[in-house]
Formats: structure tokens, C-alpha cells, sequence
């Protein structure tokens, strides 16, 4: 039975790896697929609004996106909340300049393996996983930003 | 041991067994256990400043909730 699971469950992203696509609908009813971002630098970040460390990545994805956008840069935040009222409410108060995509079945933090709240990854222009981040520490924002930078120059 | 008590314990062992078929939550489905009313300790406070006891004289941390859902970066 055990083996069985994590069979089942298996799928992930890691660096090196070509990132598993998704496509996800935005509260507006838009659908936004990774493969349309092919081209682009593209920050995904797993989020739910139950998750402290959350509330504290939104300002700095906010940053991000507004210094980084116009030089191709994306941020889409995959909310995995069940309930939508709980992100909704949780976005009225931390406001998002990014991209936010709803799952609520789960599916994609499946595909990733998302192994800790928050997790986001850093994939390239050409779709492959640059960078996984567990967790999100005030520590890791200037690392994580130079690569920004750094794939956008070599895009 | 008569029947009916070899037959309750077969039960009972039956009921453990079958938990420990059981999946863990995954990361991104902890929304319940996250809420408070799924705490153990009913004031966070207090929870707070026990843990900090663990924290700084037993260097043991973690696994006092889940509210980074379980990512280990406090």
C-alpha cells in the first residue's frame, strides 16, 4: 500500500528539470498556462491563506513584479486554498500585482511535489527549473532576485 | 479467553490497523489542522512561550503546529 502511494504520487520539479505545466484559471475566469509563458522568467509560488509565511512573500513578490515585469519577468502565485472566500478574503488584505491562479483540487502542487507551504519555483525562459524555494525567508530575497536578474540578461 | 473477548480484541486490532493505512495530509492540504480551533493549546500565548522553553533550554523545535504548513522555517 505504501509503495503503491508514492507511486501514485510521484511527479515533481526539480532544478535541472523541464517544469510541469498547468493551466489555471485566474478569479476573472482567464485561463493562464505555463507553456504561454515560454519566453518569459516565471516565478510560481504555491500560497494558501492559511499559511503565515505566505502574508509575509507578498510585498516582496509585488516588488518583484513591478521592477522585474516589463523585462519579462512573471510571477503567477497557484493558490491551493479549497474554500475561494478564504484566499479572497486573505487578498483583501495583502493585495497581489502578480498573477493569481486558483487550484483548489490540488493538482498541481501534486505535479511539483510541493513538500512545505510556501514553495515556489524559479523556471527560465526555456521552461526548466532553475531554482526551488522551501519556505519563505528574508535570507533567501537577494539570492533569489540576483538569479532573477541573472536569467533575464541571458534570456 | 472466551470467544466473545478473542473476537472484541480481533475488532479492536482490525480498528488499529486500519489507521495506519491512512495518508498524511499533504502540504497544501493542512487548511483545517491550520485553524486555531485545531490547536492543542487553546491559548496561543501560552503555546507560544512553552514553546520557546523547548526552543531555547531542550533545542527542540518544530512539530508544535502547522502554521508555515510544516516547511521547518518557522
Amino acid at each position: 500500500m505504501m509503495a503503491l502511494s508514492f507511486v501514485a504520487g510521484a511527479g515533481s520539479a526539480e532544478v535541472g528539470e523541464p517544469a510541469p505545466p498547468f493551466s489555471l484559471t485566474t478569479a476573472d475566469g482567464k485561463t493562464m498556462a505555463l507553456a504561454d509563458l515560454r519566453g518569459r522568467v516565471v516565478y510560481v509560488d504555491f500560497w494558501a491563506s492559511w499559511c503565515a509565511p505566505c502574508r509575509r512573500s507578498f510585498p516582496w513578490m509585488n516588488e518583484m513584479q513591478q521592477r522585474y515585469g516589463d523585462r519579462g519577468f512573471t510571477v503567477i502565485a497557484v493558490n491551493v486554498d479549497r474554500r475561494r472566500a478564504d484566499a479572497e478574503q486573505f487578498l483583501q488584505s495583502n493585495s497581489a500585482r502578480f498573477a493569481v491562479v486558483y487550484d483548489d483540487r490540488g493538482a498541481t502542487p501534486q505535479a511539483y511535489s510541493v513538500k512545505g507551504m510556501p514553495s515556489s519555483y524559479l523556471i527560465d525562459a526555456r521552461g526548466t527549473v532553475v531554482d526551488v524555494e522551501l519556505g519563505f525567508r528574508d535570507d533567501r530575497k537577494g539570492a533569489i532576485e540576483d538569479q532573477i536578474r541573472s536569467l533575464l540578461s541571458n534570456r | 479467553m472466551s470467544r466473545q473477548r478473542l473476537e472484541l480484541l480481533l475488532a479492536l486490532t482490525l480498528t488499529l490497523a486500519g489507521c495506519a493505512t491512512l495518508q498524511a495530509p499533504k502540504p497544501w492540504e493542512k487548511d483545517r489542522l491550520a485553524r486555531p480551533e485545531m490547536q492543542f493549546d487553546a491559548d496561543p500565548l501560552d503555546a507560544k512561550l512553552t514553546q520557546h522553553i523547548y526552543d531555547s533550554k531542550e533545542a527542540a523545535t518544530g512539530g508544535n503546529g502547522v502554521g508555515g504548513g510544516g516547511c521547518g522555517c518557522n
